[in-house]
This record gives structure tokens, sequence and C-alpha cells, in this order.
């Protein structure tokens, strides 16, 4: 096969690629999709009917947050993977989680503008971003488990599986919900984490069933991460709120099909469900409630380091 | 082809393949010389994807935006492709994964020296798209032409994502000039400490550049390395205008004769320094890919020894 002579000499490098001087190609965009593309600006913002806008932002923050801290862990792996393949598909998965925090974090300010931290007047920060960047550990609403630092790959693949298997049981529910922005971002994510569950759970039995010295660790990583289990079926005021007007997920519901679906991986993998007590809180109060692990103190503290430096700042 | 074609004539249909810009693909005879020029020129191409995760990838979990952290996690995400590609190309050639990450990890081949310079800002996220990408780019579109197929086809998607890249840096940076003066300071301070080794990236002036002419020769590479570096700066300074930072360079002059603009030497010491293996950075770069590799070998371990278990079930 032959292919073009060099009679295209190009004066720049670049013109193969995207054509001459034209200067309109540089703000190019991102390549992201609008978060609420499909929805008009109206039904974006609306509140359905008999629901509080305050519990239904705080139920996006809750999905929020539990996406972008286990998103914010996951990134952490890249150029950290076992293998070139894994630090992509971990990326990959960080990418689809941090997607959909942002879409929550977008729903939960247009709901209740009153949960944005404030900001000095004339701030470009977006509300997404003052979401994320500019509130404290105890405004996050997120469960413990997405919390912690993975000790070792095994740990990752727990984490991941437990979570995944989570959360695709509520998105897969909330897709139902009459709030139109949370059904569309649960019909996007359901997607996403059926692939995440998938990687998780085929990494779990391989783990389980590859050497001694991999289902050691896989089996430690369990026996680490299983107390925070419970957790995330207890269920919270708001929760149960949203779930009886037909907007949320009540998170006790799933805890059925959540043990069902890990008891067939743990089958896979001839490991045995663990017999863990639920991590304790404090007076009761958990990750919904805003009280969290030492570990995540130190990850906002790094994750918001640069925005808070510049609160008037243009990213 | 017969056996009784001997090496001359071999030879001599291998030049003319090359004379002609046609491919040279994987089953094709070719010279061992050119063989292992292609897999040294490859896989260090390969590793500079990989070890180039580490300087932007320090940025991800401070990222100040999330639609920053999406963006600068996809590109990190993409260098870890393009090595895969890349490696995939080299193993055309005989020469496995595996095989190349023992010779990076044990220093017998090398990854583009700018990854031995630190991140020091969130504005040098930005400038390395826009000038260690844009360096790259011009290094890398003329190699979509190359004389071996596998390596041409690798690189048309690779300059494809990096121009994407380079369009995402630079607008970055520009998104930062229209923000606070802190932040202004901010993108001219990285610029001036990236300027340099970015002309650096184009190797040593030609004529001490050794391989150069062999490569040529063999359509392995297609431009000088004073050639590229001219067409960079060439392209540089409007840009570095339309930004509203100065780089860092007093001779740097428009040339109306030439129809180029006049720029001063990079420091040579410093380049030699870095290749050599004493950059800021070189020691804790390869440091961090051997611990990520080590503790990865129980996991790899673990999925060979499942999967002879399938085969054997």
């Amino acid at each position: 096969m032959s292919h073009d002579p060099e009679t295209s000499t190009q004066t720049s490098p670049y013109e193969d690629l995207y054509g001459g001087g034209d200067a309109a190609h540089w703000a190019f965009g991102t390549g992201f999709e609008d978060p609420l593309a499909g929805l008009g600006a109206g039904e974006a913002a609306a509140v359905p009917e008999g629901v509080s806008p305050r519990d239904l932002a705080t139920y996006s923050l809750m999905l929020a947050d539990d996406a972008l801290v286990m998103s914010h862990r996951l990134s952490q792996w890249c150029s950290n993977a076992p293998e070139l393949e894994d630090d992509v598909a971990l990326a990959n998965i960080a990418l689809d989680l941090l997607g959909q925090a942002r879409l929550l974090l977008t729903r939960a300010s247009a709901a209740d503008p009153a949960v944005v931290p404030t900001l000095p007047e004339g701030s470009p920060v977006p509300a997404e971003d003052a979401l994320a960047y500019f509130r404290g550990d105890q405004d996050f609403l997120n469960v413990r488990l997405v919390e912690g630092e993975d000790a070792d790959f095994a740990e990752a693949v727990v984490r991941l599986l437990v979570f995944a298997t989570w959360r695709l049981a509520l998105l897969s529910r909330l897709r139902d919900s009459s709030d139109p922005v949370l059904a569309a971002v649960a019909s996007k994510g359901v997607k996403e984490l059926t692939y995440h569950r998938d990687y998780a759970g085929r990494w779990f039995v391989t783990l389980a069933q590859g050497t001694e010295g991999s289902r050691a660790r896989l089996l430690a990583a369990l026996d680490r991460l299983w107390p925070m289990r419970p957790e995330l079926t207890k269920g919270h005021a708001v929760e149960s709120r949203l779930a009886q007007c037909g907007v949320g997920v009540d998170p006790t519901t799933v805890g059925d099909e959540v043990d069902d679906v890990l008891g067939q991986v743990f089958a896979a993998a001839d490991v045995a469900r663990p017999d863990a007590a639920g991590l304790a809180g404090v007076q009761g109060r958990t990750g919904r409630d805003g009280l969290h692990t030492e570990a995540f103190g130190r990850m906002l503290a790094e994750m918001q380091v640069v925005a808070r430096a510049h609160p008037t700042g243009r990213w | 082809m017969t056996t009784t074609v001997d090496e001359a004539q071999l030879l001599e249909d291998f030049e003319h393949t090359v004379a002609q810009h046609d491919r040279i693909e994987p089953r094709d005879w070719m010279p061992e010389r050119y063989r292992k020029t292609l897999v040294r020129q490859i896989a260090q191409h390969a590793h500079s994807e990989i070890i180039g995760m580490q300087p932007e990838g320090n940025w991800i979990t401070r990222a100040p935006s999330l639609r920053r952290k999406a963006i600068l996690l996809a590109k990190v995400q993409d260098e870890a492709g393009h090595g895969l590609y890349l490696y995939s190309a080299t193993e055309t050639l005989g020469v496995s994964r595996d095989e190349l990450t023992q010779m990076l990890l044990e220093g017998r081949q090398k990854y583009s020296s700018i990854f031995n310079y630190p991140t020091l800002s969130y504005a040098d996220v930005g400038t390395i798209g826009w000038l260690v990408d844009g360096a790259a780019i011009c290094n890398q579109v003329p190699l979509c032409r190359t004389s071996y197929g596998p390596y041409g086809r690798a690189m048309i998607r690779i300059c494809k994502e990096e121009s994407f890249h380079q369009r995402q840096g630079y607008e970055l940076l520009m998104t930062m000039m229209r923000g606070t003066d802190e932040q202004r300071a901010m993108v001219q301070e990285s610029v001036d400490r990236f300027w340099w080794p970015s002309l650096m990236m184009f190797g040593p002036p030609d004529d001490q550049s050794p391989n150069t002419a062999q490569s040529m020769a063999w359509g392995i590479k297609r431009d000088t390395n004073d050639d590229l570096r001219q067409k960079f700066v060439d392209m540089s300074v409007p840009q570095a205008e339309a930004l509203g930072v100065t780089l860092p360079d007093p001779e740097l002059a428009w040339n109306a004769d030439r129809g180029h603009y006049d720029f001063g030497s990079p420091d040579w010491e410093e380049f030699a320094q870095v290749v050599g293996g004493n950059g800021p950075c070189n020691a804790q770069r390869i440091a961090h890919r051997r611990r990520a590799h080590d503790e990865g070998a129980w996991v790899r371990e673990a999925a060979m020894a499942f999967a002879a278990k399938q085969v054997d079930a």
C-alpha cells in the first residue's frame, strides 16, 4: 500500500491535524457533555410539587458526595495501578463518578441555592465548585465507605465492588424518580455502574482464586471494609421522606439486593460472607449526618487547597 | 519470497520501499539496525507517555475545579492509552512490554527529559499542554508518515489526542489570564520555567545529533532537530502574544530576512545534566514507576495464576 508522497510538506506540523491559522480552534471546549442537556432550563430547575427544595438539595448532595469522594480516591490510582490496563480502567471509573457528582451538585444548587457556600462578591466560581471546594468536612454527606485511602489494590477492588453494587441498586430504582434530573442522572449512571461492578467483581474473583497471597490480601481488605457495609443501607430521614414522595430511593429497601449480588460474587470467589458488626457512629451520627473519618479531613484539605487559595479565581 | 533471495536483494527492496515513501510492515524484511533503531525510538516514546503521567498526575487531587479535574484525569488516562498503543507497536518488532518496562526501570532506555522537571503550580498543567504537548506534536506529526507502518498508524491517533490536549492546556492558561493578578503571575512564572526545557525537547543541535542522518535516510525521522525547533518557536511566539505572556528570551526577535524568529540558545549544559540522570526529578520518576511496578507484582501474579487455573479447569 502506497501512502501519500510528501507533496503536502506543511509549513506547520499542526496543519495536518486541524487546519491553518484559524484562531477559533483554541477555545474548543472540553468535550464533556452539558450536565442537563435534553432538559429544558425550567424543567431542570423546577422542584417537583410537594417536595421540600432543601430535602431535594440535601438528597442530591448525598448522592453527589458519595460519587465525588469515591472518584477522588480512585483518581489517586493514576500512575500507580498494577498494569496499564487497570490504570486506564480506574481512571475511567473515576471519570464516570466525577461526571455523576457534577450533575448531582448542579441539581442540588438548582433545587435550593441556599446550600451553596457564599463566596466573595464577584467570584466566578460556579455552584458545583463552590459545593465541592468551599464546604467544610461536616457539610459533606457521603457515606464513610468512600473516604479511606486504599491500602492496596485488593482494598480498591473490595471497596469498589461494595460501592458499585449498592449504588447500582439505588440508581436503577432512581430512574423512576419523579424528578426528571435525578431520573436522567440515574439512567446515565446505571450503564456506568454496571461496568464498574463488573470490573470489581472480576478482580474480586481473580484475587480470591489467584495465589495464596492475593487471597490473603483480598480477605484482609474485606475484613477491613465490611464494617462500613451496614451504613450504606441504614437510611436517613431525608432519604426516607424523598422516597415517600417518589423522588428518591430509600436505601433500606435495597439491602437484600445488595447482599444477594455480593453473595453471588462471594460464592464464585469461594469467600465466606464476613460476620462483622457495623462501624459505630458518634452519638448515632454517621456519614450522611456529616460525621466522617480522620482520613477524610486530610483528603479534603488536599482536594480544596488550590481552589480555596483563589476564591475569586477563574479556572 | 523464496529462500534464494540474498540479503543484498532484500536490502535493495527495503530501500526502494522506503524511498517510495511506502510503509514497511511487521512481516517485511528489514535491516537489523533499522529494527533496533525503531525499538529504541518507539520504546522511548512509550516510556515518555508513562513517565509523563507523573508530573501531571501530581495535580489531579488538587485540581481547582471539577471541570479541570475531569479534563486532567482524562488527559493522564490518554497518556496511559498512548503508552499501550506504542508498546503494542514495539511488540510487532518482537519486543515485549515486560522487557521494555524492565529496561526503563533499570535505566537502560530513556524517556523524554522534559518529565524530569517538577510541576510546581496548577498553571504548569496548562503550560505542559501548551508548550510540552505543542513541542511533542511538532516532533510527532511528521512521524505519522514514518516508514514503519504500525508506528505511523499509532502516531496518527496519538497526534489527534495530543492536539486536543494542547488546546485544553492553552485554554486553561487563557482562562487563568482572565482571572486574578495572582493567577496571571502564576502563568508567567510557569512559562518562564518551561520555555527552555520545551526547546530542549527537540534534542541537541543538528551538528551534535549522532542518530539523525541514518534515521532520516530510513524515513524513521523526517525533519532535523533544529528545523523542528525553529518551527516550534515560530508557532509559539504569536500564541504567547495572544496569551499575554512574555517568553523568557531577550534574543527572541523576528528576522525578516530569514522569515523566522531568531532565538537564544538553551542551556545545553543543563540539558546534559538532565539527560545524564541528574535532573530535578530523574530519580523520583523512576522510583515512582518502580514502586508502582513492584507493588503491582502480586496482582499480576494472581491474574496469571487465575488464568492458568481457568485453562486447566
